[in-house]
């Protein structure tokens, strides 16, 4: 028995016998329970005092099963017995676990035939708390340590351990909520299998309906997403290649500025675009009013809907578009195009037949990537939508508002993952294999020839033109958040700012009055927490897909890359229909905030992770394990501190992401952990414009300091040239 | 403290590393490196010789066949558990660690106290002559430097066996004679297990006390320098030994331990080498072929096609009816012209009988 497997063993027996075994009322942080009547009080008992108390009998089986690895301790590791042992008592104690889990909730038996076996249970539990967890571990490891003896992954423990511990948490908080959500769209309101009424739910109106092609009614939700996304997907990514080519070959110099444009959507709440747009081409917009003036036309209300939604989301995605796209079309090999042109064809074929060809397959990745982003927006829809009706806010309106159906919500969320998936899918299975990029990092200078005339000035104006925009809507969120009522009462003031941000000093210290200042420290707080999280499991997963070969690494990229397809609304319902009840109960906890943040983020952290590692020679990890290092050791003491630009810019990006995002928040904010974004939209929902505005605009000063310290401590490291790998790497938003 | 050598055997026991199932990289390779012996795996690239390298340290996994070392079975241990270590085509210094600390890197992994860390450390950069330099980042020294400390880091370890994957090939050619005998004077004052591995004949040739010829993942050959170069087995490893013709013909009666063997108008005989009647070949180094006057008895009549003057030699390519041969001679005096019916004469020593390369290739 080694150190690693004594230390395991320790942590599930104190797990066991010293810490609460279910969840506190009081919440994760909350110690009051030491001194409230523990450890007897069953409310906060370790498992050992349930049990002496005639409690809780189905946690027996525990307690054998955590202390058979001891059996272990007088056999050789090479030992097949020494595996065995660890795998059945790692595996059955894990099993047991989650099977007394599931099997025993808050009413006591969770499904009819086990009562029907085994006659009522007079006994109930609630969800797994402290103990329960540090158990699950102990099994958990106890299983891949065991799995590693025997071989697996060449009996690399810190390697399976990783892989199973990974596999665990995915499975947990990706799977385990989408099966949920598969599992209640199939269910009636009294938990009974209705596939009739699915099937009904499936093929409603509301969803499908063709009525927009034939008569004044409404099309169905899906389709208004599925338009919406194509346009967009169109749209972005033509708007993308133009500014792509204007910087490599239309000769602009100022390409730090647009540069710098990109970095926007990063530090951009979804909303704020929408709300800027309102206040250009609202019912009392700048344009709308100076318009309506000139030509004595009535001010309309046509940007509700899709008009707005498309322009906002534009705007909000045209700089993915450009990332991804900026690197296709500097990878197309400058000696490609300087072989056509000695070939005798002019510029415009050399375009035509060279370039734009090898640029395909990025131009597809582009579509893909916006595609998903409009289907997963929700932001721009809820504040510009009007009668455009998305899938992404009729799941919200389908929890939140009056029909308060949870099954309807699960429905369209089928059909909305359905979509995303596919793309995703596409993406990866049909683009994955196709790339052109044809640069080979030696001996391949030359220039990228310049467009040919007439494209090149319209590439020029069409760039410039949506630049003018982008500056415009910024400046109006900036001048907004100052002005008094938008529209009615365009006075200058500071109303708004000091409305949700004064702060007053009296004699017990620096006093908080501000309106916003609850939500506004609230989401730094899981937001910072969540980041270090997020990039540790990010890295530890690239490290995984980088450098280790093990049984099933195909499914464990596509599980741990899966979230970037999952729309944040599908999230928020599937955490809410999975975590409200035993064995995980979450919702309301400022938990489920950080663990919706990680899984969300997780594949920006492992693909700042792969892009870094891909870097880093190989023979370095061989290096240090020939002179006697472990992997742990290695991961530790060389690939790490080698990574340290993608750890920083991980870190940075999952905090910004976390302060952004709305879609899963909304469904997941409770009164005492309330987050900058919902709070904004509350004040949407009440037209507070003004104050939605201010806080919009200090997050975006206080993500802009983020990025910024990040770009600085970057560049203070002489990496130049990764930072724009980090920034590519965000191409996922909302 | 001094390095010291604890250099042990290697022994491959019918060791295969099979690929996705189906292609071997190494098929069923026995051998034995003897404990204080500088071994050469040479071969062409893709022959299995860096596979068999790196299973020697761990980082790849024997598929079959048992690897045993200082008569210890290793096959299941990793590389970490491995008291084996190797130096790198790419050195693989640490880059974020200086050169003390990579030097004493593997030492730390060890847990070995820490006054031993340091001067055992201090100890093998002054074995590689870079004292003074425990400061510096790798990036701030030469490519021989580097080299050196990547031998300081992995013989401060005093690994039963020390292993070599193409240490020379990133650096210049003049400094590459140097390194290599910096190589071989500590491998030999130490006494350490060495197993190289390289591509360069001549390379292994000049460092090797044996050297294992490796072709189509299978041994070729395993001999000193001099066997393989004077009685190379079969025809590949004449080939890539050095050059050779590699001369049709038949044998057509084996007596005693000399073949009677047939060659075009040739008449010989040659010691049998275990071959039996049949059709073989003559290896041949082009310096051990002399052209003579056409019809010089003995002779092969051959046509002059190509002739070529680098400065120390006469390089001549000559049209026989066994095929093209080329020929080298010291005198570069003697006066041929591009055309001309000229005979060859094999010198007495030097051309061997060997059979047709397995596979046939050559």
């Amino acid at each position: 028995m080694d150190r690693t497997a004594r230390l395991w063993l320790l942590i599930g027996v104190a797990g066991f016998c010293l810490l609460p075994w279910y969840t506190l009322e009081d919440g994760f942080w909350d110690f009051s329970w030491l001194f409230d009547g523990y450890p007897f009080d069953t409310d906060y008992a370790p498992g050992p005092f349930l049990l002496i108390q005639g409690e809780k009998f189905w946690l027996w089986p525990l307690l054998p099963l955590l202390l058979v690895p001891l059996a272990t301790r007088w056999r050789a590791k090479s030992n097949p017995a020494f595996g065995w042992i660890l795998i059945v008592a790692g595996g059955a104690g894990f099993f047991w676990l989650l099977a007394q889990g599931f099997a025993i909730g808050l009413r006591g038996w969770q499904f009819e035939y086990l009562e029907l076996v085994f006659g009522p249970l007079g006994n109930r539990q609630f969800g797994m708390g402290y103990g329960a967890i540090l158990v699950a571990l102990s099994f958990l490891f106890a299983l891949t340590q065991g799995l590693a003896a025997r071989g697996a992954v060449n009996g690399d423990v810190f390697v399976v351990s990783s892989v199973g511990f990974v596999v665990a948490l995915v499975g947990l908080f990706i799977l385990y909520p989408i099966v949920q959500v598969l599992v209640s769209a199939v269910q009636d309101d009294a938990g009974d299998y209705a596939f009739q009424l699915f099937a009904e739910k499936m093929t409603e109106r509301k969803i499908w309906g063709l009525g927009c092609l034939t008569g004044p009614i409404n099309c169905g939700v899906a389709w208004n997403s599925l338009f919406l996304a194509v346009s967009v997907g169109g749209l972005t990514t033509l708007l993308g290649l133009v500014f792509a080519l204007a910087v490599t070959r239309a000769g602009i110099k100022s390409t730090k500025l647009l540069r710098a444009l990109t970095v926007l959507p990063i530090i951009t709440p979804p909303f704020v675009i929408g709300l800027s747009i309102i206040l250009l081409f609202g019912l009392s917009g700048t344009v709308t009013t100076t318009v309506a003036e000139v030509f004595g036309l009535q001010p309309s209300r046509w940007i509700y809907g899709l008009p707005g939604i498309l322009i906002a989301q534009l705007l909000s995605f045209t700089p993915i578009a450009f990332l991804v796209l900026i690197g296709v079309v500097e990878g197309v090999s400058p000696s490609l195009e300087e072989a056509a042109q000695t070939l005798r064809a002019d510029q415009w074929r050399t375009f035509r037949t060279i370039s734009l060809p090898l640029m395909r397959p990025g131009i597809a990745n582009a579509f893909l990537l916006g595609f998903i982003e409009s289907m997963a927006d929700f932001g721009n829809p809820l504040v510009l939508g009007g009668n455009y009706d998305v899938l992404s806010t009729e799941i919200f309106f389908a929890i939140v508002g009056a029909q308060n159906d949870q099954g309807r919500a699960a429905v369209l969320a089928i059909v909305l993952l359905a979509f995303t998936l596919g793309a995703f899918y596409a993406q990866r299975r049909w683009l994955g294999r196709k790339s052109y990029t044809t640069m080979t990092g030696k001996g391949d200078a030359g220039l990228h020839p310049t467009l040919p005339g007439g494209l090149k000035w319209a590439v020029f104006g069409v760039a410039g033109v949506w630049t003018l925009f982008t500056v415009v809507v910024y400046g109006m969120i900036v001048y907004g958040s100052f002005v008094d009522v938008w529209g009615l009462n365009n006075t200058l003031t500071f109303k708004h700012y000091i409305t949700a941000f004064s702060v007053g000093v009296t004699e017990h210290g620096i006093h908080w009055s501000g309106a916003a200042w609850d939500s506004f420290w609230t989401t730094i707080e899981i937001a910072a927490i969540s980041a270090p999280l997020t990039a540790a499991i990010g890295l530890v997963t690239a490290y995984l897909l980088v450098r280790q070969n093990f049984a099933g690494k195909r499914m464990f990229e596509f599980g741990t890359m899966l979230s970037f397809a999952i729309p944040g609304t599908v999230i928020g319902v599937s955490y809410i229909l999975a975590f409200n009840v035993p064995p995980f109960e979450l919702t309301g906890t400022g938990a489920i905030l950080v663990l919706s943040f990680i899984f969300r983020n997780m594949p920006v952290g492992v693909r700042a992770g792969i892009a870094s590692m891909a870097q880093l020679d190989r023979s370095l990890d061989e290096a240090s394990l020939t002179l006697g290092a472990n992997t742990w050791r290695t991961f530790r003491k060389v690939i790490l501190p080698l990574l340290r630009p993608a750890i920083l810019a991980a870190l940075v990006y999952s905090f910004v992401r976390a302060m952004t995002a709305i879609s899963a928040v909304i469904f997941l904010v409770s009164a005492e952990y309330d987050m900058a974004t919902s709070y904004i939209i509350g004040r949407v929902e009440n037209n507070d414009y003004g104050l939605a505005i201010a806080y919009s605009t200090v997050l975006i000063i206080v993500m802009l300091g983020a990025v910024a310290l990040l770009q600085f401590l970057v560049s203070e490291r002489r990496i130049g040239r990764r930072d724009t790998a980090g920034t590519a790497v965000l191409a996922g938003g909302g | 403290m001094s390095i010291r050598s604890n250099a042990a055997s290697v022994v491959f026991e019918g060791v295969s590393k099979i690929y996705a199932g189906t292609v071997r990289a190494v098929d069923n390779i026995s051998l034995k490196v003897e404990p204080g012996e500088l071994v050469t795996l040479l071969g062409p690239s893709g022959c299995g010789k860096t596979t068999t390298l790196r299973m020697i340290a761990g980082l790849e996994r024997a598929t079959e066949g048992r690897i045993l070392i200082g008569g210890e079975d290793v096959t299941g241990l990793s590389a970490t558990d491995r008291d084996v270590s190797m130096v790198f085509q790419s050195y693989a210094l640490f880059p974020h660690m200086t050169v003390m600390e990579n030097v004493a890197y593997g030492l730390e992994s060890a847990r070995a106290p820490k006054a031993e860390v340091a001067e055992k450390a201090r100890g093998g950069l002054d074995l590689v002559g870079l004292s003074g330099y425990g400061d510096r980042f790798p990036s701030e020294l030469s490519g021989g430097q580097q080299q050196r400390v990547a031998v300081a880091r992995a013989l401060v370890l005093e690994p039963q066996v020390l292993l070599f994957d193409e240490p020379l090939s990133n650096l210049d050619a003049r400094l590459r004679r140097r390194v290599r005998d910096e190589i071989r004077d500590i491998q030999t004052k130490l006494g350490l297990t060495v197993v190289y591995v390289t591509h360069d004949q001549e390379e292994a040739l000049a460092v090797s006390d044996r050297i294992i010829v490796m072709n189509n993942a299978v041994i070729a050959q395993i001999g000193t320098p001099r066997e393989l170069y004077d009685s190379p087995a079969d025809a590949f490893v004449a080939d890539f030994i050095g050059e050779a013709n590699l001369i049709p013909c038949e044998v057509v009666g084996v007596s005693g331990g000399r073949a009677e063997v047939r060659a075009g108008p040739l008449s010989r005989d040659f010691d049998a080498r275990g071959l039996s009647p049949g059709p073989a070949r003559i290896a041949v180094r082009p310096g051990r072929i002399s052209l003579a006057a056409h019809g010089t008895p003995g002779s092969i009549p051959a046509a002059l096609i190509k002739q070529t003057y680098v400065g120390s030699r006469m390089e001549y390519q000559v049209a026989t009816d066994l095929g093209e041969i080329f020929v080298t001679s010291e005198d570069v005096g003697a006066g041929f012209d591009v055309g001309a019916e000229v005979g060859l004469i094999l010198a007495a020593t030097g051309p061997v009988l060997v059979a047709i390369a397995p596979g046939g290739s050559t």
